[in-house]
């Protein structure tokens, strides 16, 4: 084994452990604020990659379908919630985002595919496509569940991820994809192949994660989902509904899961089931960082690509075990030197 | 207008089946500084929560002459009702001046930014620790931070529970002029106080809660001066303000 081989090793391991870690900040965005661990997260980033192939090839994608048919379900359950506390103005808003916006996105999706009007178009309408599904399957699915426990909220996200996998098959089919890269070609650093993909994916992740931290830190929005993670009576108190701050962050999360799909689409193939892998080892990453750091997540998802990419080099029958197995270590040293991790009081 | 800016009628509120707020029924004239004093475990922590919409209740609550039963509490807030709580529930993770912000969080940015203003003149302390994080604060900084954080939301009526808890007497006066310059400003307060005496010294009104049911009300100065009242709450401690 050569420098070369190393140097391309790393290379591959920095691009998947981007990918890993927008899927880890997601993850740990979404527990912050909602006590969710967000399983369906892989889902959003298969979904993204299928719907750019398909926009790509000119075709309208199945997931306007799927966006239309979560709109209704989702409105119908809200409206089923309400039919003792009717409230005609939060029903017309559930309207809106529900029907109205996810029909109007099927048209423009439909009347725009055959045009191909080139990647940049296709990759903003596949984030506008796959984004409102977060906040839907926030209201679908979990917020009637608002004061159940972790361990409950853990299995109604694992039932979201079977029946999003699922409709996966039902509506994109067992074929898998592949997406154009966003920098085509590549170049040479020194005796090293840099493709243009690997620059792109290095790129947008840094550019997301700027984005999140300024999203985060700047924005009166941002810190009310920081205010929901530090003190959930206290901003409620202050007016911040737990609900609104649940569908905000199922929706950066989606956000951050259909960039993730756009950028992991040029470089391996995408089937409907991709995504809980790409998901579980953000979750690594994830919870190697505590759950709670996100820069240490940035950290643990390179480390879980390092991991990923040597392993497939010496082991590649084991590459997915080992992956999951260095996991065992860090908990274990977390268990001794962190102690244990605190229960949320509530 | 004459009717009350709040108005709690047979309010019951139970933990489990235990009922720890029984048949209370009170108002709160338009800026008038109301008290409620009691014995520990009376039911005044309930009664604030139950208000503000924290806890359910059975009963009616109405506010500026709407019932708001049904009114989330987040809505709530957004309407000027306004609660700091017994254990103040602040960001302490996050800076001084984020706190601040974030109980504007109902208002628009104009409104944030000249109420911060206001907040700051008011505790200049807050100023000078805006950088901090919340939960690096001192008691009374802390005290003075779940106060300027209600205040951020601009309350029509704010409800104070145990604001003087674990203060200094020095800072204790400066909690109680600052309710009083407040009700000036035309703020509805609602107080729950262990110090009665002090209490009762600022108050208009005042109901004395006793096992979870109102046992006496009047105006302040009367309840003050009932010698079976300062015998039980007003007997120990406490002392002028
Ligand atoms: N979460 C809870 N679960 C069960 N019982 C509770 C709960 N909170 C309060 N209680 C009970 O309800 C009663 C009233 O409590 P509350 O906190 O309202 O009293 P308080 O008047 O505020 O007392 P203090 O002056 O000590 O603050 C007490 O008997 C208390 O034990
Ligand atoms: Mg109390």
């Amino acid at each position: 084994m050569d420098s070369t081989i190393v140097l391309f090793l790393v290379q591959d391991a920095i691009i998947n452990g981007a990918i890993y870690a927008l899927v880890a900040v997601a993850l740990l965005l979404v527990f912050a604020v909602t006590r969710i661990i967000l399983v369906p997260q892989g889902e959003f980033v298969a979904f993204a990659a299928l719907t750019l192939a398909a926009l790509h090839a000119g075709r309208a994608p199945p997931t306007v379908w799927l966006l239309v048919a979560l709109g209704v379900l989702t409105f119908v359950s809200v409206a089923w919630r309400q039919r003792r506390f009717f409230d005609a103005r939060t029903l017309a808003v559930a309207a809106l985002a529900n029907l109205a916006l996810p029909i109007a996105l099927a048209l423009l999706a439909q009347a725009m595919a055959p045009l191909k009007l080139g990647l940049a178009s296709e990759i903003l309408l596949t984030i506008a496509l796959v984004t409102p599904m977060g906040p839907m399957i926030y209201r679908l699915a979990f917020e009637p569940l608002a004061e159940a426990s972790v361990l409950v909220l853990l299995i109604a996200a694992f039932g979201v991820h079977f029946s999003l996998t699922g409709l996966g098959l039902a509506f994109f089919g067992p074929e898998g994809v592949s997406t154009p890269a966003l920098i085509q070609g590549s170049f040479m650093i020194g005796a090293l192949v840099v493709t243009g993909q690997s620059l792109a994916v290095v790129l947008a992740t840094v550019a997301l994660l700027a984005a999140l931290g300024w999203f985060f830190r700047a924005t009166l929005f941002g810190k009310a989902l920081r205010a929901c993670a530090s003190n959930r009576l206290g901003a409620r108190l202050v007016g911040v509904s737990t609900s609104m701050a649940g569908r905000i962050a199922f929706g950066v999360a989606a956000l951050i899961g259909a960039i993730s799909g756009v950028l992991v689409g040029a470089i391996s193939t995408i089937y409907y089931d991709s995504g809980f892998l790409i998901g579980l080892k953000g979750f690594v990453a994830a919870i190697i960082a505590g759950l709670s750091s996100y820069a240490g997540a940035g950290v643990a998802a390179i480390a879980v690509g390092l991991v990923e990419s040597f392993s497939s080099f010496w082991a590649s029958a084991y590459k997915e075990a080992l992956v999951f197995a260095a996991i065992i270590p860090v908990l274990v040293w977390r268990s001794l030197v962190v102690g244990h991790i605190e229960e949320d009081e509530e | 207008m004459s009717e009350p800016l709040l108005s709690v009628r047979d309010m019951c509120v139970a933990y489990g089946g235990v009922e720890a707020v029984r048949g209370v029924t009170i108002d709160a004239k338009r800026g008038s500084i109301v008290t409620v004093i009691g014995a520990n475990g009376a039911g005044k922590t309930t009664l604030l929560n139950a208000i503000m919409g924290v806890l359910p209740s059975a009963g009616a609550v109405s506010f500026d002459g709407a019932g708001i039963d049904r009114t989330p509490l987040e809505a709530r807030v957004a309407r000027g009702l306004c609660l700091v709580p017994e254990r103040r529930e602040l960001f302490s993770n996050m800076s001084v001046a984020d706190n601040l912000e974030l109980g504007g969080f109902r208002r628009s940015a104009a409104e944030r930014a000249e109420t911060l203003e206001q907040i700051y003149a008011r505790f200049p302390r807050l100023k000078e620790r805006r950088a901090q994080e919340a939960g690096t604060l001192s008691g009374g900084e802390r005290q003075m931070l779940a106060m300027g954080r209600a205040l951020m939301a601009r309350p029509r009526l704010l409800m104070l529970d145990e604001p003087s808890l674990g203060l200094a007497p020095r800072i204790v006066r400066d909690v109680f002029d600052i309710i009083v310059d407040l009700r000036r400003d035309g703020v509805t307060i609602l107080l729950v106080e262990q110090n009665a005496r002090a209490a009762l010294q600022i108050a208009d009104y005042a109901y004395v809660l006793e096992l979870g049911q109102v046992s006496a009300s009047g105006a302040a100065v009367d309840i003050a001066a009932d010698p079976r009242l300062v015998e039980s709450y007003l007997g120990l401690g406490g002392g002028d303000y």
